[in-house]
């Protein structure tokens, strides 16, 4: 057992942190949510250049075919800095359900799965997905060059209707119509897509979490009432701590369903659901109280802070609600899992 | 990145597991908090030590196994699964043994430890005093110098098992200085010497499980001493994270009693009652979190022997934790900090990082036994019964906000020291 990150891990995590602090993230998404793409899309490449859009692509298909923790690291450092796009969708969910469709043999099947899988490697397509009724929107549908449905057990190119406006600035939600039949028979492909797309979510939220947390306690120090910095307030302190526990044991929850998923996709339902229901909790303990303690600022478009106040908002009920989360936790429980 | 066992843990978990079958009580032994239950108790000690179960953390010459934290780990879990008796000289092991492996002298170690191991001699914790609680350094009861020791006068209270146990440990005032923290040092005294006297006090369920202890002149000779003279409050903080964290309470209690929530809930839950259900999810996830986290500390490198040959090492990560704030934030603009929430875990400051568990493991085991009153419903006020255990429980873990550093004692320390908020 060695339940613990490895160096190689750490600092890929550190290079991709340094990499989205550089690119000012927080610019690029106001960009992107005005109508302006181009630095969002540029900065999706050079991601993808640094492998991030490669972890879930088999190698076969020039991907990295990399362990689902580090789908974690990089999903969570993207939800840190609040990096728009349909990221559960293109970089966890998509891939890995393609990347089944593919099969092992060599041609694939279907060469335009394949080819598909070699551009989401290479950053140069962004997909996207929508399983009703539980994922009844497909995310960001207007700008993803590949939009899935998936039915119980099939697989259909689809056709987007109109984005509706999520309450994150800049990201759509649209009902999808399908249309060509891409594959059937593949429940369980379905499944596991399914599975990557919650795992990824629920570490977009951590992320989120850890930034409203850093942003809390910045603020905190350096805003001062009373003559003191508002972070000795015992009353401020006690929530700033109440958000560190509950991100704290999130995390080893997010961990254990990435080795779960790893072990065995199929008997994952349990540990992917208890982390997904962690983090999403912990991520909107962090935003209240994040909104709490900046006060009025808080409470402002302007202020970054609202970038992550949104997301939150957003990723949290996508990809199943807490309520079935914590329901499959417990089927899977009383099914002796 | 694994959890998969390996050989040599999952033939201790075998063994343990085996051992237990054949040994453990089948029924429910007497409260602890009996003349006869505490009796029991402790020949139960010495069961487990004759198999070498009682001390499986410690170094082999003091009656234990030297296994890592892994182990024990495991050994806490086959132990609460099979319902295990009370440990009734935890305050000895899981508190004074480490701070004697960090601090003692060799001939403490020897004289002590192996007769903790057997459970021949049980300590009690005296740190309370009526005006001392949370602010610990305010400790009034004093120690006088005397020929070849000293003699120790005042009154500890609260003092967990104190009614049966044959010795105590805690701080006494031996000088007084400008700073309080100084003159106080860390003694081991009788509770059968001449001017000692116990005086039970019955706690919410109506058992004697804590008690005063007033201290008249009671010689305590210099091999007593725990540490330098003066030294005591650095001593007494340097282990205070054993008390608080893992070693207090074990992640195999938490999943143990998730696994019997779920049980529970199987058999008593109304199906329609998704509110409910809701709680029985969220207490099993709490558990499974605790138990993750433990084993994320147990992965760090260093964390083998734990309880003789010290702690884990720093994460990378932490480091940074309190000078993440500092950085601060201009209006509008955010600093993100590097890792903030610790990557891959426990450690780097282990007094501050025990805090984190034991305001989660307090708040979980209340929710956890909580629910399952919720679920027994008008059966939940039964104090006597097959299912009287949960209220036990519950008002067992009534307490765990309040002791071992009350939870809003461990916010300010985890804010201050894990978050850098200003003092
Ligand atoms: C079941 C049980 C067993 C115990 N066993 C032992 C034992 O074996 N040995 C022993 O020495 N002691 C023992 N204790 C005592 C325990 O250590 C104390 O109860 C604890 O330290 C708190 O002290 P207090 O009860 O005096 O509360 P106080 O310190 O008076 O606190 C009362 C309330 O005020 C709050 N408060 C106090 N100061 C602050 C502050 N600075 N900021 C915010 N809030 C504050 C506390 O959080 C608490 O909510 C036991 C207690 C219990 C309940």
């Amino acid at each position: 057992m060695s339940f613990v990150l490895a160096a190689e891990q750490l600092q890929f995590a550190e290079a991709l942190h340094d990499q989205l602090a550089a690119a000012d993230v927080p610019a690029v998404a106001r960009q992107w949510a005005a109508g302006d793409r181009k630095r969002g899309q540029a900065l999706w490449y050079s991601l993808a250049e640094a492998g991030v859009a490669a972890l879930a692509v088999p190698q076969r298909w020039d991907g990295l075919g990399a362990h689902p923790a580090d789908l974690v690291i990089a999903c969570e450092e993207l939800g840190h800095h609040a990096m728009p796009g349909p990221i559960a969708e293109s970089l966890a969910a998509v891939p890995t359900l393609l990347a089944v469709l593919a099969g092992t043999d060599e041609p694939a099947a279907d060469e335009r799965i394949a080819g598909w899988l070699r551009q989401l490697a290479a950053g140069d397509l962004i997909a996207t997905i929508a399983w009703p009724p539980l994922l009844p929107y497909a995310a960001d549908a207007q700008l993803a060059g590949l939009v899935l449905v998936a039915g119980p057990d099939w697989v259909k190119l689809a056709e987007p209707g109109p984005g509706l406006r999520s309450v994150q600035a800049g990201r759509s939600l649209s009902i999808v119509t399908g249309k060509e039949l891409l594959a059937h028979g593949a429940a369980a492909a379905i499944q596991q897509a399914f599975e990557f797309g919650v795992l990824a979510g629920a570490a977009q939220l951590l992320g989120a979490g850890r930034a409203l947390l850093d942003c809390a306690t910045a603020h905190a120090v350096q805003r001062t009432q009373f003559g003191s910095p508002i972070g000795s307030f015992q009353a401020v302190k006690h929530q700033l701590a109440n958000v560190l526990i509950a991100l704290e044991f999130g995390r080893p929850l997010l961990l254990a369903a990435a080795v779960a998923l790893a072990d065995d996709p199929a008997g994952a339902a349990r540990d992917v659901s208890a982390a997904k229901v962690a983090c999403t909790d912990a991520a909107r303990l962090a935003a209240r109280v994040a909104l709490q303690v900046h006060g009025a600022i808080g409470y402002t478009a302007e202020h970054d802070l609202s970038l992550w106040l949104t997301l939150v908002r957003a990723v949290g009920p996508a990809w199943g609600s807490q309520r079935w989360h914590r329901a499959r936790v417990l089927a899977a429980l009383a099914g002796g899992s | 990145m694994d959890l998969a066992e390996d050989d040599q843990v999952a033939a201790f978990r075998a063994e343990v597991r085996q051992w237990l079958a054949a040994h453990a009580p089948a029924t429910p032994l007497p409260s602890v908090d009996t003349a006869e239950g505490f009796g029991l108790h402790r020949a139960w000690e010495a069961e487990l030590a004759a198999a070498r179960l009682s001390v499986v953390s410690w170094p082999e010459q003091y009656g234990g196994r030297g296994a890592s934290l892994l182990d024990w780990l495991v050994f806490e879990e086959e132990y609460h699964a099979a319902r295990g008796p009370v440990r009734v000289g935890q305050n000895g092991l899981f508190v004074l043994a480490p701070t004697l492996f960090a601090h003692g002298t060799p001939e403490q170690r020897s004289r002590i430890l192996p007769k903790m191991a057997t459970g021949e001699e049980v300590w009690a914790q005296a740190w309370s005093e009526p005006e001392v609680g949370s602010d610990l350094a305010a400790i009034r009861s004093r120690a006088a110098r005397a020929d070849g020791g000293w003699l120790l006068s005042g009154q500890k209270t609260w003092s967990s098992r104190a009614v049966w146990a044959d010795r105590g440990f805690g701080l006494f005032r031996t000088a007084t200085g400008d700073r309080r923290h100084d003159g106080l040092t860390y003694f081991l005294f009788s509770l059968r010497s001449p001017g000692v006297t116990v005086r039970p006090i019955a706690q919410l369920d109506g058992e004697a499980g804590f008690a005063e202890i007033f201290l008249d002149e009671v010689f305590v000779p210099d091999a007593d001493v725990l540490g330098a003279p003066g030294d005591g409050w650095r001593i007494a903080m340097s282990s205070a994270g054993h008390e608080r964290g893992l070693t207090l309470r074990s992640p195999g209690r938490f999943s143990a009693a998730a696994a019997r929530l779920v049980e529970l809930w199987q058999r008593a839950g109304d199906p329609a009652d998704s509110a409910l259900a809701d709680r029985v999810a969220d207490a099993w996830i709490g558990a499974r979190a605790y138990q993750l986290r433990a084993l994320e500390t147990a992965s760090q490198p260093g964390a083998g022997g734990f309880h003789g040959t010290g702690t884990p090492a720093p994460a990378p990560g932490r480091a940074r934790l309190a000078d993440s704030a500092a950085a601060g934030s201009g209006s509008g603009r955010t600093s993100l900090d590097r890792g903030v929430v610790g990557r891959g875990a426990a450690g780097g400051r282990p007094a501050a990082d025990s805090s984190l568990g034991k305001v989660f493991w307090s708040e979980l085991d209340l929710a956890l036994h909580d629910t399952a009153l919720e679920l027994l419903g008008a059966d939940a006020e039964l104090a006597e019964g097959p299912d009287a255990g949960w209220l036990a429980g519950y008002l067992f873990a009534l307490a765990g906000p309040i002791y071992a550093g009350t939870n809003e004692i461990q916010r300010t320390v985890i804010a201050e020291r894990l978050l850098g908020m200003p003092r």
